[in-house]
């Protein structure tokens, strides 16, 4: 449903992304790993229009999202969770939700998203800059939520958050597929992450897949060497 | 300086400078709501305020002639028409300005000090060519003429309280627009991250057009409020650029609540002081005064409390 061929990113003349092909399937968690700077959140940030792809194509549903801008791309059914939350921090955590609803004819927060993250309707008051990272990340993902996309994307998801509250990210990830019926492609770097939510493991470097295979197939140690300086 | 008035004379003295001030501040207030939106919020340092205002007094000076030679009988409410007029007219040429300019220009905020400063440049030799360079003046209505006494030394002329009423409105709306409409969430967000705006699924270029037309249209009823207390000429709005930009940043850039009271302040301390030392003077206390007090509190009188 979701398909890259040929697909490459470039600033200026330095290739970051090369001749990137895949294809994801409807209802198919996968991870995209790999060590920092081999080009997973440039890869990321040109899927939802921030960075402008040079070559290939990029089709959600058959349609052809390479000339869109974001918010035409978030209307067509992608959602963006950036690295580093990104949540508006002088705006609460309602208005943040809100801000997601944008591309929808919604004007109020559907009551699914709160009961998915109750912490944030208890704290919907509060300005999204005075929340904890694990709060953040939250918020984040309900902000992206809140656009009802077919493909979520997450980049590096797990960054700055303590390992307990990743367990439980895995599982709130999961639940999220199975209740809205989408997608997710998540960068990743920490292994055991992946390998707990991804049903496709699929590793970069330099721009380029090295790897793709099934989570069932996955040899640990193979993708630990590629992972490791 | 206070040693050859009585007290009760003393009393309306500041009575009525109050009441002078506060007119300084209803068209402050105006002008610094718009640049609020577009310096405080989108962080455009639109040098070009003043003559969007003025834009706004020349329209209302042209519904003043147009009523006044066609429809004679109709003239004592032009100024509700005018009004209106002034907002659409700076409004649409602000859409225009941020799609041919500024649009350009928001990853170099800098850059639109010097842009914007060439439009003020080009706007005000439009006005000089079109208007003429004298100044020119438009006749009120007759319910607005004449003032209200409260005592026998104390009066307050009727269009100041006009105006008065008319800020308070507009603030009120600028406010609804801001922290209560979609589109205020909608410039919130644009202004704070605009590509993770971008990423959420708001269209960015139409947010931006809509703020800084509507900053402009703003400085539109501001110039129409101006009409009442000065004379309009191609240069006036450049007298009120400097006050408007110490208002916004000694206000707290981002907030709306600052921005008032910081022109209250200023333009109370203005006018009173203007009545016993001479006008230079006053301006150099005042900015001192600021100037000091910016000096402790270098993010304006409120700042928003949050982790950054």
């Amino acid at each position: 449903m979701f398909e890259l061929k040929d697909y490459h990113v470039a600033y200026g003349q330095s290739e970051v992304i090369k001749n990137m092909n895949f294809t994801l399937n409807p209802k198919e968690i996968v991870a995209i790993l790999g060590r920092n700077g081999m080009g997973k959140t440039t890869l990321m940030k040109s899927l939802i229009g921030m960075i402008p792809s040079s070559k290939g194509s990029v089709t959600l549903q058959g349609k052809e999202l390479k000339a869109m801008k974001s918010h035409e791309r978030v209307a067509s059914g992608l959602g963006f969770v950036p690295q580093g939350r990104m949540v508006f921090s002088t705006m609460t955590v309602q208005e943040n939700i809100e801000t997601g609803l944008t591309s929808t004819k919604r004007n109020s927060v559907p009551d699914d998203i709160y009961s998915m993250f109750p912490v944030l309707q208890e704290m919907r008051k509060r300005r999204g800059g005075n929340l904890s990272g694990g709060q953040q990340q939250q918020l984040a993902i309900a902000r992206a939520l809140a656009s009802e996309p077919s493909v979520l994307l997450l980049d590096e998801p797990t960054e700055g958050i303590q390992p307990s509250i990743i367990k439980e990210m895995a599982k709130t990830l999961k639940q999220i597929r199975t209740q809205r019926n989408l997608s997710i492609i998540v960068s990743e770097q920490v292994l055991s992450f992946a390998l707990d939510i991804a049903d496709r493991i699929i590793v970069i470097e330099k721009g380029e897949i090295v790897l793709d295979t099934p989570r069932d197939a996955v040899d640990e140690s193979k993708i630990a060497a590629y992972l490791s300086v | 300086m206070f040693e050859e008035y009585t007290m009760s004379e003393l009393t309306s003295i500041f009575a009525m400078q109050g009441f002078a001030g506060l007119i300084l501040f209803s068209v402050l207030v105006l002008m610094a709501l718009g640049l609020a939106i577009i310096f405080g919020q989108m962080g455009v340092i639109n040098m070009a305020h003043g003559e969007f205002m003025i834009l706004g007094a020349y329209i209302t000076y042209l519904t003043s002639i147009v009523f006044s030679e066609h429809l004679p009988d109709l003239f004592s409410g032009y100024f509700f028409l005018a009004m209106i007029l002034a907002f659409l007219g700076s409004f649409f040429l602000g859409a225009f300005v941020e799609w041919s300019m500024i649009r350009h220009l928001y990853k170099r905020p800098l850059d639109t000090l010097l842009a914007t400063w060439g439009l003020s440049l080009i706007l005000q030799q439009l006005y000089r060519t079109i208007f003429g360079a004298r100044e020119v003046g438009v006749s009120i209505p007759d319910w607005m003429m004449g003032s209200y006494p409260i005592t026998d030394l104390i009066e307050v002329p009727i269009n100041g309280i006009f105006v008065m009423v008319l800020t308070l409105f507009i603030s009120l709306g600028v406010y609804l627009i801001m922290f209560k409409s979609s589109l205020g969430k909608q410039t919130r967000a644009v202004v704070q991250n605009r590509d993770m705006a971008g990423a959420v699924g708001i269209n960015t270029e139409k947010v931006d057009r809509y703020t800084y037309a509507i900053g402009c249209g703003i400085a539109g009823i501001a110039g129409s409020a101006f009409t009442m207390i000065g004379s309009t000429g191609p240069t006036a709005g450049q007298l009120y650029i400097v006050d408007t930009f110490l208002v916004v940043v000694f206000g707290g850039a981002s907030n709306l609540l600052g921005t008032i009271a910081s022109a209250f302040t200023i333009s109370q301390a203005q006018s009173t002081l203007e009545f016993f030392l001479s006008g230079s003077m006053a301006k150099v206390l005042t900015l001192l005064t600021v100037v000091g007090i910016l000096m402790l509190l270098p993010q304006g009188l409120f700042a928003l409390k949050i982790r950054r």
